[in-house]
């Protein structure tokens, strides 16, 4: 039995994003595409999230704030990089402060394109998550079982 | 012959079993008509189940290990509290253990290190300080009325206990407002605003913890609805229809007004308490001889 599918919680980071890509996170929330149907939640608590949406590229103030957002979610989890920024930095690459896309601080798993990225795409990048998020689920299941067996053999 | 203790034993495991699926069934409604109200679709009406079923399944983070014993601690009483009231047991007894199992949640919001969850943890006292009156002028309304605490006799009494206690039940109407967590009065935890302070008690919790303290609240409803019952026991299909009624104006208010300080949630709940449930009460002392059978 999967409940994981069924309610995908979300925390939402901006890291440094222009708030073109925040603006369509947001509006997937609203009335018009209510991703709620889904059982998708925005907690605004690393602890009670299962996906981990950032936008914008991460520069050298916040990737301590990435990352600790990062470890402060409980596993199975996955991240999903919205806009171009989050990808590579788009056009703030080239400050002196932009480290670049977010994949160079945490593991990324599913990246969302555009500029700002739409709200579709959005929804179609954490349904995406969802798959990566059962397969992580199963291979900590089995690791789980894994241990316990090497536990019980030990005993 | 079937002899009462067997029947209280049997409403305490019909509780116990039955309660947490109506509480989830309550609370996937109140979903969904939520969402109605704002003019969205809205989850499924099972979304509480896949929720916590969910929950069940992340890993557990632990702040403290004392979290683990004070949030079972919160599901115990709380169970006993409702599987108490549901045998008919004595409604003195219920609110203790129903305040004791408030109680444990503070402590297990004050154990980890979190400001957030600190916050959360003081209005959740707030809140008990706010609503435990009105919860005590109502048993003792009901006492006044039927002359036992025993909620077995109190339902059994056939009196039409709400023409007695107007004033009792719309102060206890609004302290479930507090209870069921519904705007104005939610500040400790809330239903809607995740990303907000009022997320508060829950902060430092995940995983199973998390998804225990919602199996509690989802008994907690079963519990506090079953109060509205009391009020109409003398027939059923009134009581039921009293407590969806009820239901729905939470959820209305809930959607239709703003959350308030936590000071005038103190006041309002200590006001509401002070001027309906006492001069209720107080009638009801001095006109013993005239409206009483
Ligand atoms: S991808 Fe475009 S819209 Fe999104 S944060 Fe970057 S610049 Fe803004």
């Amino acid at each position: 039995m999967t409940y994981l599918k069924k309610s995908p919680w979300v925390i939402h980071y901006d890291a440094s994003s222009c708030n073109g890509c925040d603006i369509e996170v947001l509006a997937a929330l609203t009335p018009v595409y209510d991703v709620e149907r889904f059982g998708i939640i925005n907690t605004g608590n690393p602890k009670h999230a299962d996906i981990f949406l950032v936008t914008g590229s991460v520069n050298e103030q916040n990737k301590e704030v990435v990352k600790n957002i990062y470890e402060q979610i409980p596993e199975p989890k996955v991240v999903v990089a919205i806009g171009i920024c989050a990808a590579s930095g788009g056009i703030f690459r080239e400050c002196y402060n932009v480290l670049g896309g977010v994949d160079k601080v945490i593991p990324v798993d599913v990246f969302v394109t555009g500029c700002a990225a739409r709200p579709e795409s959005i929804i179609d990048g954490v349904v995406t998550a969802l798959g990566i998020l059962e397969t992580k689920r199963l291979a900590m299941k089995e690791k789980g079982n894994e241990t316990m067996d090497k536990s019980g053999s030990a005993v | 012959m079937i002899t009462e203790p067997v029947i209280s034993l049997v409403n305490a495991v019909l509780f116990i079993l039955l309660a947490p699926l109506a509480g989830g069934l309550i609370a996937g409604i109140d979903r969904k008509v939520t969402a109605r109200m704002q003019g969205r679709v809205g989850p499924p009406v099972l979304q509480p189940f896949y929720d916590v079923g969910k929950l069940f399944e992340k890993e557990n983070m632990v702040v403290t290990v004392t979290q683990h014993f004070y949030v079972l601690s919160y599901l115990v009483f709380m169970i006993v509290a409702g599987a108490l009231f549901f045998s008919g047991g004595d409604m003195l007894l219920v609110i203790f253990a129903f305040t004791l199992s408030h109680i444990f949640l503070v402590l297990g919001a004050y154990a980890s290190y979190s400001p957030y969850s600190h916050i959360g943890a003081e209005r959740e006292l707030i809140q008990i300080i706010a609503y435990e009156p009105m919860i005590i002028f109502t048993a003792v309304g009901m006492y006044m009325v039927t002359q036992s605490f025993n909620v077995s006799a109190i339902v059994n009494s056939g009196i039409p206990i709400i023409l007695y206690l107007p004033g009792v039940f719309i102060g206890y109407l609004i302290v479930l407002t507090i209870k069921l967590r519904k705007s104005p009065f939610d500040l400790s935890t809330s239903h809607h605003a995740h990303q907000e302070i009022v997320k508060g008690v829950t902060t430092d919790f995940s995983g199973s913890n998390l998804g225990k303290i919602e199996i509690a609240h989802w008994y907690e409803y079963v519990f506090l609805l079953g109060v509205v019952y009391l009020f109409f026991g003398f027939s059923p299909v009134i009581a039921v229809a009293a407590i969806i009624i009820a239901y729905f104006l939470e959820i209305l208010i809930d959607n239709t007004i703003s959350r308030v300080k936590w000071q005038l949630t103190l006041r309002s709940a200590w006001l509401i308490a002070g001027t309906l449930g006492i001069v209720n009460l107080g009638v009801l002392y001095y006109l013993k001889g005239v409206i009483m059978p």
